[in-house]
């Protein structure tokens, strides 16, 4: 499979660094520029593996070295990145994601792929059209979310995925109540936790 | 036409699907999300669509569910109209319960049979729409001349009607509490039995409402029979100065001999005039002392306790059984229709009127306030009648006469003829009983069903219910019929006006009307009435067009 570096498309946000059949986490190429939590993102073309982002976390590249306050004398928070251009180099933002499908034969499969994406591959954030394709049949991608063992807080992840993906939708509102019957199936035994994501999710 | 019929049957208002059940407790339909709880009734009509069978049933109870115990302890945060709108028929849901009655097969040669009743359920998940007005039509058939139209389903335009001639094969009860339009009904019913043609009717009218006019609660009066049907009905009376006074002069006025008395007669008005069974039986030997058809006239000349004392010595009697008896059978000089003349032939009168396809309604006038003149004149009556057409029946099997035409006899506090005790007693009790062997049947109204015999009432064909809420009425009404533990919600949740519970031979299932109006100019006319003025008027069309304009 061929990859071409698309140095120019805005969505591409990183690579690979780190891989397995549930989830993967991807390196920014610029620090703080990951895409915002729920977001669906998808490496590779043409046996795409979907994500979803459950974290976002900056920190030291290395591990040994941690980051210390320097912004004493400084006005801005600005003028603290500014009066020292190495952190850009030092810091790095990571996003984990959580795998939720695939593409095979150009159809998109709601449930895990065969292998995990490879290192260094591309992670472009999907929208558009593309999410819309994605977060058309929600029952299984639900029930992956949800029920994740790596999401630390897997509610909070469901209610802004279904938040971005409604956007992408013609009519936001009955995205979401369909959306919200959803949940409530998938969630009919706890009605409390259900409660919760509602109302996470309510406009 | 059958698979037209089921292909326009698919377009109904879905209202959700099958999730459980089972053939002797019904089955379960989850609501969709969208159908709410307060769109459907108890008593609606609905269709299960399986996948080689199509089901109908009604609706006998509504339930709220929710996926989660817990929900009750917690709620929903329902303030918020979004949450409240996801949770509302997703995790807190409606269901309903409808007991499946009958089953027509989706293929349409085999279709071609009619619905069946319902020997299964349906299988999982399929689909439950509300019945649409072609399924009335084709459960119930359209309104000709076998079918009465008798009222409309819940929230439906479409006319529900009754088979009249499987009605009549039978004896029926009208049942209800009191002012909930039993009489309304019973009116319509003998219209019905009227138009149809299918069997003359004999009315025991205590309130004097079917003959002439009745009055509606609230409303003015309405037209009883003979306005409607005057060339085909014929009322008799029993207090002429009454129908006097209502404006009607009565085709005959019935006078009963004391020697047509008989002692079942007495029998049967034992309870009422607390005879005991001793005096009762003292009835049977004075018969056999003096002689059929004189007894009571001379038991009743007896004068002075000694003339008695001498009798009962006769008969074996204890005096003070028959002191008893005496002083009760004297109350029957004080009807004015009993006279001690003899040859009246009131029974005849009735039988040539009857014989001639004209129905008769029997008004008692004052009398109808008195149930022991009830009582002993429709016994005594039907008594006849009955023995009559059981040997002009008899007379037919033999091959030498012709069968007599069916004959429905209405009674009004029918508890008081058919109690347990004296049920197997009374003409009534066997005409129940014996069915259509002589071509007689009894159509009860009653207001407390309870009263009647199970015998009896296990014997009824067609049961048409209004509103009753004691549980014993209810009981016995329900009594036999598959699933009565999940129609008792429905018989007493009727409104108190207008609505019926119809099940048993002339529906091919239990099915809630709205009662057809009646009493209105239009509802006259839609029984085919017309005024003086149209009635000429179509006259004078039937003229024109035999005979052209010129013949005027």
């Amino acid at each position: 499979m061929q990859i071409t570096p698309q140095p120019q498309d805005k969505k591409r946000f990183g690579e690979v660094i780190e891989a397995s059949t549930t989830g993967f986490k991807a390196q920014c190429y610029e620090l703080y520029e990951a895409p915002p939590l729920g977001s669906l993102v998808r490496t590779g073309d043409e046996s795409a593996v979907y994500g979803i982002v459950h974290e976002v976390a900056t920190s030291s590249m290395d591990p040994g070295r941690h980051p210390i306050a320097r912004g004493r004398d400084e006005e801005t928070e600005e003028a603290v990145y500014a009066s020292n251009p190495q952190l850009s180099r030092l810091l790095v933002t990571e996003a984990s994601l959580v795998v939720v499908g695939h593409r095979s034969a150009g159809e998109i499969l709601r449930h895990l792929p065969p292998l995990p994406p490879r290192i260094h591959s591309f992670v472009h954030r999907c929208a558009g059209e593309e999410l819309r394709e994605f977060a058309g049949s929600l029952e299984l991608l639900l029930a992956t979310l949800l029920a994740s063992p790596v999401i630390v807080a897997p509610d909070d992840v469901v209610a802004a995925f279904l938040r971005e993906a409604s956007s992408s939708h013609p009519d936001p509102q009955q995205y979401l109540l369909d959306a919200g019957r959803e949940l409530a199936r998938t969630l009919s035994n706890d009605v409390r936790r259900l409660n919760n994501v509602l109302r996470r999710l309510s406009p | 036409m059958n698979s037209d019929r089921l292909s326009s049957g698919l377009e109904k208002k879905r209202l959700g699907m099958v999730v459980s059940g089972s053939l002797t407790d019904g089955v379960e339909v989850r609501l969709d999300s969208d159908v709410s709880t307060e769109e459907v009734k108890v008593g609606t009509f609905v269709n299960l669509q399986g996948e080689k069978l199509r089901f109908f049933g009604v609706v006998t109870d509504v339930t709220l569910a929710s996926t989660d115990p817990a929900m009750r302890l917690t709620p929903p945060d329902v303030s918020n109209p979004f949450i409240a709108s996801v949770v509302s028929g997703t995790a807190a849901y409606g269901t309903i319960a409808v007991e499946p009655s009958l089953a027509l097969r989706i293929d349409s040669f085999e279709a071609l049979d009619g619905p069946q009743p319902a020997k299964t359920v349906p299988p999982h998940f399929s689909e439950a729409s509300l019945a649409s007005e072609e399924d009335i039509q084709l459960i119930f058939g359209s309104e000709d001349e076998r079918h009465f139209w008798i009222g409309n389903p819940l929230d439906m335009e479409t006319k529900l009607c009754l088979d009249i001639h499987e009605l009549v094969k039978r004896s029926n009860g009208v049942f209800g509490k009191s002012g909930t339009g039993k009489t309304f009904l019973t009116r319509l019913l003998l219209i019905g039995i009227l138009q149809s043609g299918a069997a003359t009717n004999l009315v025991f009218d205590m309130e004097s409402e079917y003959g002439w006019k009745g009055y509606v609660e609230g409303a003015a009066e309405v037209k009883g029979l003979k306005q409607l049907f005057s060339s085909k009905v014929a009322v008799f009376s029993l207090d002429e100065e009454s129908s006097k006074r209502r404006g009607l002069t009565p085709d005959y006025v019935v006078r009963i001999g004391l020697d047509e008395i008989e002692p079942e007669d007495v029998q049967v008005l034992g309870s009422m005039w607390d005879l005991s069974d001793i005096a009762i039986e003292a009835a049977f030997s004075l018969e056999r002392h003096f002689g059929a058809r004189r007894w009571l006239s001379e038991f009743l000349d007896l004068k002075g306790r000694e003339a008695i004392q001498e009798v009962a010595g006769a008969v074996g009697v204890p005096q003070g059984t028959l002191n008893a008896l005496h002083n009760r059978l004297t109350r029957l000089k004080r009807f004015d229709f009993i006279d001690e003349g003899s040859g009246h032939d009131s029974v005849g009168q009735i039988l040539s009127y009857l014989d001639r396809g004209i129905h008769v309604v029997l008004e008692f006038g004052r009398y109808g306030s008195d149930l022991a003149a009830y009582i002993l004149v429709a016994n005594l009556l039907t008594r006849r009648i009955y023995e009559r057409y059981q040997r002009m029946t008899e007379r037919a099997m033999g091959e030498q006469g012709q069968e007599p035409r069916p004959l429905v006899i209405t009674v009004e506090e029918a508890h008081k003829f058919l109690t347990p005790g004296i049920a197997d007693k009374t003409i009534f009790g066997t005409i129940a009983r014996e069915m259509r062997k002589y071509n007689v049947t009894l159509l009860i109204v009653d207001q407390r069903p309870s009263g009647i015999d199970d015998e009896v009432m296990s014997q009824l064909g067609t049961k048409i219910t209004c509103l009753l809420d004691n549980d014993r009425d209810t009981d016995a009404v329900l009594s036999g019929v598959s699933g009565s533990r999940k129609m008792r919600s429905v018989v007493s949740r009727l409104d108190s006006k207008q609505q019926a519970l119809i099940f048993g031979h002339a529906v091919p299932m239990p099915v809630v009307v709205r009662v057809r109006d009646y009493g209105t100019p239009e509802s006259y006319r839609e029984l085919g009435f017309m005024e003086a003025a149209e009635l000429k008027a179509q006259v004078q069309r039937d003229t024109d067009d035999l005979f052209g304009p010129a013949a005027r």
